[in-house]
């Protein structure tokens, strides 16, 4: 519920500040309407404390009983197809996860269903994990949403686990919404930050095409579920030796519950090639690079730095580059160790993209380009000048 | 076949920006639109009326203003549209969003294929669309690039990393579609727009779809939103303006100082 004090004084400053365009006023007071997403920004700007929510108590329910932060492993094929190998960002989230495990005094534990174990505990427990509940049964052979969301959710209800981790991958994002729909829990889409605030998962992630930050928490349902995109949290160093306790999970499953088949996998032939999200050094451009021909001198300088070209939206948008090169909230997200950018001004859904790289160094025709706020080196110049005399000038070495 | 196609009324976040000094959001102006996710899976489900004859009914929910995306997808050949508005509403996440939908799906009727775009740009989270096929007890494939109907087969074109996947489905089935090249959105013309008030167009109430209340709105949504703010700022960049020598100059040294060497 919320609600308008008489104390409200007609200022309007709530007016601008919401960002669901949910107030009016009306007899100068305000008034909200059905758009209110109960969000709170109001709240926070009224002079006079007039605005007020009033949200469920803190649950009497007891959660006691639910313990450990679980990490879904998510496979990908390899060239090899009777192995499949570990993706990156679960070694991201183990590493988010013993975090949040430390602090809780919680069990780790890595979730994995497949048909074939290769030995995965190993490399689980070197980034973390305690624990790998592993089902290993033949209908796991590949990822169907009916099956692997069949598994979780009786997992979750035998263990009954805290919290539970995703990537934000295409299979985690098909994955995670049906377990928390089933379960009747909360999920959280692309978290940035995870930390634990009173015993509960606190969850940050940007809304609204990154302009604004929102805290998001789940504490009348458990497990408290989160996604979080690859690139995001830091991966650490693994602890070779330390290995993590298999505890097998029986499982019945029948062929009928594959409702969906695969009729076709076609995987392009440059999937060998380096992708953006893996690569150490991007090189960007915008509008700024203004035609195809000449974004395509950014592939050569990318090629002698030995990186991988990215693009903005507006690139894209412009037939540039393929939309797979592209960087930010509406494409991929990318962390390198160097970002190197030639006319991109920086509109925040590209920054939200590239902001977690290494070191940025941005090359901007205009010097007030939000790209400045976030690079570490701004480079004031024109892109057509620079990229042609950077490339003679790498070749020369 | 009937189609069902999920679709959000949006603030146009590309449009949105922050104010520097307060760190607040300036909305004035920002225009609100038709969810481009929700557009592309209008289109999908548009080629499949023009294909095969089925019957094509819209299902949105929000604010009554939400209306003027409905009568937009009226106007590009929507046969039947639905929005579902209440205060009870108010506050829902994905989860009570999903259920609401859901309940408003059963009313529409019996429904083979239910189409959706992937995310909605204002909050971007893929989790209502899973979030209705469950409901639903149905199956779903999301992110899908193109979806075709052969016989009693739903055939989906899905993007998966590095490549696709082709899926077969038997209906009922709920399809979540990406901005692919396979469909273009359209702008209706003025004639169509006319035609299209007088389609039949339903407002429905929580009541009407039989939704409880404790499943909607903030009382039923598992998750809360504790605090909103502006994303924090970083720290100004090192600036260096000169020629192009001296910029590729500075380049080239600011790389060896921070150990890239070129390959």
């Amino acid at each position: 519920m919320i609600e308008v004090s008489k104390k409200c004084i007609g200022c309007a400053k709530c007016v601008p500040v919401c960002p669901f365009a949910a107030i009016n006023m009306i007899d100068k007071k305000a008034v909200m309407n059905e758009a209110c997403t109960l969000c709170g920004a109001c709240v926070q700007v009224c002079p006079v404390q007039a605005i007020t929510i009033t949200r469920e108590e803190a649950s009497a329910k007891d959660f006691s009983g639910y313990k450990g932060v679980w990490v879904y492993v998510e496979l990908t094929e390899t060239g090899d197809k009777a192995q499949k190998k570990i993706k990156p960002v679960t070694f991201e989230l183990l590493s988010a996860g013993r975090r949040l495990a430390d602090e809780l005094g919680e069990d780790l534990c890595a979730v994995l269903l497949t048909d074939k174990n290769h030995n995965y505990e190993k490399d689980l427990g070197a980034y973390g994990a305690d624990k790998v509940y592993m089902v290993e049964h033949d209908e796991l052979f590949e990822y169907n949403t009916d099956v692997f969301s069949t598994v979780i959710v009786g997992l979750v209800n035998r263990h009954k686990p805290s919290s539970m981790l995703y990537g934000a991958t295409i299979q985690g994002r098909d994955l995670a919404p049906r377990v928390a729909s089933t379960l009747y829990v909360g999920l959280t889409a692309d978290c940035t930050a995870l930390a634990i605030k009173d015993g509960l998962l606190l969850q940050s992630r940007p809304a609204f095409g990154g302009n604004i930050m929102a805290d998001i928490l789940a504490p009348n349902s458990r497990p408290q579920m989160s996604t979080v995109r690859p690139n995001v949290m830091k991966m650490a160093e693994p602890v070779l030796g330390r290995t993590a306790l298999v505890v097998r999970e029986p499982a019945k499953l029948d062929k009928s519950l594959r409702r969906v088949k695969v009729l076709e996998r076609k995987i392009a032939h440059d999937a060998g090639a380096v992708k953006i999200e893996n690569a150490n050094i991007v090189v960007s451009g915008g509008r700024g690079m203004k035609t195809k021909e000449k974004f395509k001198q950014l592939e050569e300088l990318s090629k002698l730095l030995g990186g991988v070209v990215g693009a903005s939206r507006a690139a894209v948008d412009l037939g540039f580059k393929e939309k797979t090169h592209q960087v930010g909230q509406s494409g991929t997200t990318v962390s390198p160790k160097l970002y190197l950018s030639f006319g991109i001004s920086g509109a925040v859904q590209h920054i939200v993209g590239m902001k977690a790289s290494d070191v940025i160094i941005a090359v901007n025709k205009d010097p007030n380009a939000p790209i400045f706020n976030v690079a570490k080196y701004g480079i004031v110049g024109d892109a057509h000048e620079i990229v042609p005399k950077l490339i003679e000038a790498l070749k020369k070495k | 076949m009937n189609i069902a196609v999920l679709i959000k009324q949006v603030p146009d976040s590309t449009e949105v920006k922050i104010n520097p000094e307060t760190g607040t959001l300036i909305r004035a102006g920002v225009p609100s639109i038709l969810n481009p996710y929700d557009h592309f899976a209008l289109e999908a489900a548009l080629a499949l009326k023009k294909k095969h004859g089925f019957k094509v009914t819209v299902v949105s929910m929000g604010p009554p203003q939400a209306k003027a995306v409905v009568q937009l997808a009226l106007a590009l050949g929507a046969d039947e549209g639905v929005l579902l508005s209440d205060m009870a509403f108010a506050g829902s996440d994905t989860w009570a969003t999903s259920y609401a939908l859901a309940k408003g799906i059963k009313k529409v009727g019996k429904v083979d294929i239910i189409f959706a775009g992937m995310q909605a740009i204002d909050g971007d989270t893929a989790q209502t669309g899973p979030g209705v096929a469950q409901q639903l007890g149905i199956p779903q494939v999301t992110f899908c690039e193109h979806v075709d109907v052969d016989g009693r087969r739903v055939l989906a074109r899905k993007q998966i990393d590095g490549g696709h996947e082709l899926l077969e489905a038997r209906p009922p089935v709920l399809v979540t579609m990406i901005m692919g090249k396979d469909y273009a959105p359209q702008h209706p013309s003025f004639l169509a727009v006319n035609g299209s008030l007088k389609k039949p167009f339903h407002v429905w109430n929580a009541e009407d779809i039989g939704a409880e209340a404790q499943y909607l709105g903030l009382k039923g949504s598992p998750t809360q939103v504790s605090k909103i703010y502006p994303p924090p700022q970083r720290g100004k960049a090192a600036m260096f303006s000169g020629s192009g020598q001296e910029g590729v100059a500075k380049i080239l040294e600011i790389m060896k100082s921070e150990h890239f060497t070129g390959e």
